[in-house]
């Protein structure tokens, strides 16, 4: 620990930094600092800025402006060699291995001069040995990345740094993907070398987890700094709710008695997607005239549910039943004419195909309708007049239906996407994120249109991370997590900490099957 | 600095883009003439004359434009979809060698029907070659550069066996060449005294046939959304399996029609050396044309011109003819480059 | 049957396939080097034909063999510059930056060589490499010329700078993972540039070895698809120089000694022998691509950090 006599040079200083893209603020005038042998955590939802920040300090981006200070010598921004000769050490969410080699090979790599004629295998052996021991992380130097467990992974992540001696420590989520088990190991870990006086910063969801082993907790919500606590003086809901935070008004929802089922999953179970668990057991029903809004925090089987109801993915046990149709195997191309309005995740890499004209886009779902084509040729002035319809009532702003839709504004984009899902009237609406990304006013937009849609008659399920929206759209809220699905709380008893605990696993939620 | 994309390709922006890579051709053109020690502007004089100066020049230039067009084509639509083709050079010959095979006389049809019927057959032989390169990139991730380039030189060499063995000719001498075909099967002639013949016209219905599709059919706009973004064309439930395969079959058969148009109208008969690499040659055309099945044509005519041009310009002045090579080959990467300007712009 | 087989011990049988084997084995290795940072060079065709066209011109003009190697490397290595401004920089398509390479590159060599010796008559000729005697041995074994050493004592170079150099290291982390490399404080572009015009390089020598060694002129089209053949005896060889040397040496067995495989086997024609290591490459890339091997970023172009 620090020694009181000596004045306090912090670790690492960020004074200020700001980064844009394009329209978006990722990182709004951010100032931190960081002593040695503490523990910061960095907490904040998706898309809060986390990432970007610490993408900026190791130098994989530049900010816009600011500055940061090691043990106070500014660091050149833009390189990460220049992060790792100050002593940064990051433990990428992504890790940046590569499979192909071996442990051994991926920690050495670009330690030594390039000019050297043969490389010291041995001594690294050795050091890694020490190092291994020091820490208690055990590795197999020579086993291949590719057969390491995602666990014995990030340890190879860990050791990679502390064998450039960093003497910051920067892990990104690092218990997403592990087990309790490991995570209390990691954690062992962390707290030992905060003891042989490395600092470190550990971004995470996880809020028990965060508060048992940081000494200090900074917040980030949409971009800016809202609170820097110590570990010890905050209860868990609170900080919960600071996470969460309040926002500026939406669209107000009047409650509408339920119809008819459009959505119905009944002890489903799926396969797990590259973006998280599949579901497991899992009952869900959305009804007419509802909206039904999933929350939790990403990569709890999200995207599964969202495969499925979008028509790409079909349940390997359970029923599931779209629009009054059980569904055996995928169809997505069928969806939109059986009712189904879609608003992917990411826009730009499933909504939209950017080099298209945006009357192509307009109607790229609707490629079996005689209205559009006819003896597989495109009815081109159907297909304008369409996308001119389209343009014209969701007020999306463009130069006309010729226009390669890359050149939309995510907004636009966004209600693009949303009005040709809306265009045909549809009995369900399965809106992912749909506002993420977006600028206030697209936001309300966006939000007005997909009431009046529910008002209208259609039953939404709304996957989304942003607990706000969800209390301001949804009659129901179902948490996620883990593949399981919760039971629905109905709107008059949502109460928004307690939601945003088990969003963050931390209360047990109630699992019973839910009425019709 | 950095580099940004530009959001607005003002046809401004565009048309200075086209002057300055003609012009760069034109002074590496010269610096090449120079060179050799021969006259600047008589040398040039003597492409443009021999390119395009006469009726026999452009009856020339036309018929080599003629297989340029079709794997222009094939390479232009397979590009399109994200599927390399380099193998139109194999397909070329395995167009010619069904055509040869069947046209010989194993087919007793009147020349209306004979024609269609061995091109389609020409088409699917060129068609076959590709299916399985396509097929294993889309199942089994294997490159598609590497293996359509490979199964060119199988067909050269299946070609040498066939020319040697089955397919030969008994009463050629020299050369191994197949049997001739028969008169039915022979293309008429465009323009008399000259070798241009009505493949040019086949060869331009498909260009016209291409384009509509591509532009027109829902097929085409499946195929455009599937090679410039899977994700959503996956999200909008387009099969990248039938795309992947009806390009195949597509690419490779427009590829399979140029070597069998080239017999039909040309030779007559097949020889190892029936194609100075216009399988190769069909990828810059393609790549000149910026994929767009319009261009192909004019492109393929620019090229070929050039070729036929530097052909006359060695006559005339001691330039090598490979001068056509050479300029072809920058105008690639004059391509590459201002259309890397048009569409970046330096920031400070 | 005995014959045949009683020709395979001779030496002039095995001299042929060394003669064969070595542009070849210079061809594996220099597109090896490139594959391993990530890039296919298909202008390998290209560069061999300007090495070939180079080294000749050298010593026609009056420079010696070795010089006349080293001018060769060098053009190699500009052609290799040259295509990573379009493929690195401009973050082009390598296959077309390749493609465009090598009918550049051909074209090129043709053109000069038509422009400085006049034609008619057969192409002038000059000293190429003699046998090279070993010091122990007293006499040259297999007829073997000093290059043939030096592309044998690459390969073992080339396989040592891989796994056992800090480079090596570093040039196998760009192939495979350079957001991994970035982010080990390694200059991607610098390494990438640098593999690509070494292994140009190396290439170029390929196409020296034809007009240098193997034969005494330069002809045109003389490199005759033996740069796709390298190409595919790199996957062939699992991106492995030891392999990958095997491979050439086996294909260079066949080459030589196809009229006697027609003896051996009447029923089969020579060209099914021919074809056997292109279809054998391919069959080989589908196990290659399952189970991953091979740099698994290679063709991806790199672009840095910014979203």
């Amino acid at each position: 620990m620090t020694d009181p006599a000596t004045p306090a040079v912090p670790a690492l200083e960020l004074v200020g930094i700001t980064k844009r893209f394009g329209d978006m603020v990722a990182n709004r005038d951010i100032s931190l600092q960081l002593q040695r042998g503490e523990i910061l955590g960095l907490l904040g939802e998706n898309g809060a800025g986390k990432t970007t920040l610490i993408n900026i300090l190791f130098g994989h981006y530049v900010s816009d402006s600011g500055r940061i200070r090691i043990f106070g010598t500014d660091l050149p921004p833009g390189s990460p060699r220049a992060a790792i000769a100050a002593g940064i050490g990051l433990v990428h969410q992504h890790f940046t291995l590569a499979p192909n080699l071996s442990v051994l090979d991926n920690i050495m790599a670009g330690t030594e001069s390039l000019w050297r004629a043969a490389s010291r295998t041995r001594q690294a052996r050795e050091r890694l040995r020490a190092l291994s021991a020091q820490f208690g992380l055990a590795v197999d130097p020579d086993a291949r990345v590719a057969n390491l467990s995602v666990g014995q992974r990030q340890r190879v992540e860990i050791l990679k740094s502390l064998y450039r001696d960093a003497r910051i420590l920067v892990l990104d989520e690092p218990t997403a993907v592990l087990t309790p088990g490991e995570s209390a190991v990691l954690f062992e870990t962390l707290q030992r070398m905060a003891g042989h006086g490395l600092s470190v910063i550990l971004i995470s969801h996880k809020l028990d987890e965060v508060l048992r082993v940081a000494d200090r907790v900074a917040i980030l919500r949409r971009g800016e700094l809202v609170g820097e606590h110590a570990a010890s003086s905050l209860d868990r809901a609170r900080l919960a709710e600071l996470m969460v935070g309040r926002r500026v008004l939406r669209p107000q929802r009047r409650p509408m008695a339920p119809g008819a089922a459009v959505l119905r999953l009944d002890k489903v179970d799926t396969a797990s997607t590259h973006g998280g668990p599949g579901l497991a057991q899992a009952d869900l029903v959305v009804h007419e005239h509802e909206t039904v809004a999933v929350v939790g925090v990403a990569g709890n089987g999200q995207h599964a549910l969202m495969e499925l109801a979008c028509g790409l993915a079909a349940p390997h046990a359970g029923t599931l039943e779209i629009t009054g149709r059980t569904v055996r195997r995928p169809r997505a191309g069928g969806q939109h004419a059986r009712g189904v309005a879609r608003i992917p995740e990411d826009r730009h890499e499933e909504g939209v195909v950017g080099d298209l004209a945006i009357w192509e886009n307009a109607i790229l779902e609707d490629l079996a309708e005689p209205r559009f084509v006819r003896y597989g040729w495109v009815r081109r002035r159907a297909a304008r007049a369409h996308a001119r319809e389209l343009i014209r009532d969701f007020d999306i702003r463009c130069t006309g239906p010729e226009q390669r839709t890359r050149m939309l504004s995510g907004g636009n984009m966004q209600k693009l996407i949303i009005g040709r899902g809306l265009s045909t009237g549809p009995q369900l609406i399965v809106a992912c994120q749909p506002v993420r990304g977006l600028d206030e006013g697209a936001i309300a937009e966006v939000h007005a249109r997909l009431l009046a849609a529910r008002d209208r008659g259609a039953g939404i399920l709304l996957v989304t991370e942003d607990l706000d929206e969800a209390l301001a759209l949804a009659d129901r809220i179902v948490v996620v997590q883990r593949g399981r699905l919760s039971r629905p709380l109905a709107a008059p008893d949502f109460d928004a900490a307690r939601i945003g605990l088990m969003m963050l696993g931390e209360q047990e939620f109630d699992m019973t099957r839910h009425e019709n | 600095m950095r580099i940004e994309r530009r959001t607005h390709r003002s046809t401004g922006v565009v048309a200075i883009g086209i002057v300055t890579a003609l012009l760069v051709m034109v002074a590496l053109g010269s610096l090449l003439i120079a060179s050799t020690g021969a006259p600047l502007l008589a040398s040039w004089a003597a492409m443009a004359r021999g390119a395009l100066g006469s009726r026999l020049a452009i009856s020339e230039v036309l018929t080599r434009t003629t297989p340029l067009i079709f794997t222009g084509l094939a390479c232009a639509v397979a590009f399109r979809a994200r599927l390399w083709n380099i193998g139109a050079e194999g397909q070329f010959y395995a167009g010619a060698l069904m055509l040869a095979a069947l046209g010989s006389g194993l087919l007793a049809l009147p020349a209306w029907l004979l024609v269609p019927a061995l091109l389609l057959a020409s088409a699917a032989a060129g068609s076959v070659f590709l299916l399985g390169p396509a097929l294993l990139k889309r199942f089994l991730n294997v490159d598609d550069v590497v293996t359509t380039l490979l199964l060119n030189f199988v067909m050269a060499l299946l070609v040498s066996l066939l020319l040697q063995g089955p397919m030969r000719d008994p009463l050629s001498m020299g050369w191994p060449q197949s049997l001739p075909v028969v008169d039915e099967a022979v293309l008429p002639k465009l323009m008399s005294q000259t070798r241009l013949h009505a493949g040019l016209l086949i060869a331009l219905a498909c260009a016209g046939v291409v384009a509509l599709v591509e532009a027109r059919t829902s097929f085409g706009l499946q195929r455009r959304a599937a090679g410039m973004g899977p994700g959503a064309a996956r999200f909008a439930g387009i099969s990248a399996t039938r795309v992947v395969v009806m390009t195949a079959l597509w690419s490779g058969g427009l590829a399979g029609m140029a070597g069998a148009v080239e017999v039909m109208g040309l030779r007559g008969y097949v020889t190892g050396d029936l194609s100075p690499g216009y399988g190769y040659t069909g990828v810059i055309v393609a790549m000149l044309a910026q994929l767009n099945p319009l261009a192909v044509a004019p492109s393929a005519f620019l090229v070929a011109a050039v070729f036929v041009g530097a052909d006359a310009m060695s006559r005339a002045s001691n330039v090598p003819s490979y001068i056509a090579d050479v300029m072809v080959g920058l105008s690639l990467f004059v391509m590459l480059g201002t259309s890397f300007l048009i569409g970046y712009r330096v920031k400070r | 049957m005995n014959d045949s087989l009683h020709i395979l011990l001779t030496a002039t049988l095995w001299a042929a396939v060394l003669r064969i084997a070595t542009p070849l084995i210079f061809g594996m290795l220099g597109e090896l080097l490139c594959e391993r940072a990530g890039i296919v060079n298909l202008g390998i065709e290209g560069i061999m034909t300007v090495g070939a066209l180079t080294a000749w011109f050298a010593v026609y003009s009056g420079h010696g063999l070795w010089t006349a190697w080293f001018f060769a490397a060098l053009a190699g290595g500009a052609l290799g510059l040259f295509h990573g401004l379009f493929s690195i920089s401009l973050a082009q398509s390598q296959h077309v930056t390749g493609l465009g390479v090598t009918l550049l590159g051909s074209g090129l060599a043709s053109f000069v060589y038509s422009a400085a010796v006049p034609s008619g008559g057969s192409p002038p000729t000059i000293t190429p490499f003699a046998p090279l005697v070993l010091p122990g041995l007293g006499e040259p074994l297999l007829s073997a010329t000093a290059p043939c050493y030096l592309a044998l004592a690459l390969a073992a170079g080339l396989a040592y700078l891989l796994w056992r150099t800090p480079l090596g290291l570093a040039i196998r982390l760009v192939g495979e993972h350079p957001q991994g490399a970035q982010a080990q404080g390694l200059n991607v572009v610098a390494i990438r540039y640098g593999c690509l015009c070494a292994g140009s390089a190396i290439m170029a020598l390929g196409g020296a070895f034809l007009t240098t060694a193997a034969f005494n002129s330069f002809v045109i089209n003389m490199v005759q698809g033996r740069g796709w053949l390298a190409l595919a005896l790199v996957v062939f060889g699992a991106w492995r120089p030891g392999l990958g040397l095997l491979g050439a040496l086996l294909y260079a067995c066949f080459d030589a000694y196809q009229l006697r495989l027609q003896a051996l086997f009447p029923g089969i024609p020579y060209q099914v022998f021919l074809m056997a290591p292109y279809l054998l490459a391919i069959v080989a890339m589908v196990p290659i691509a399952r189970r991953a091997i091979g740099p698994q970023a290679l063709m991806v172009p790199y672009v840095k950090g910014e979203r």
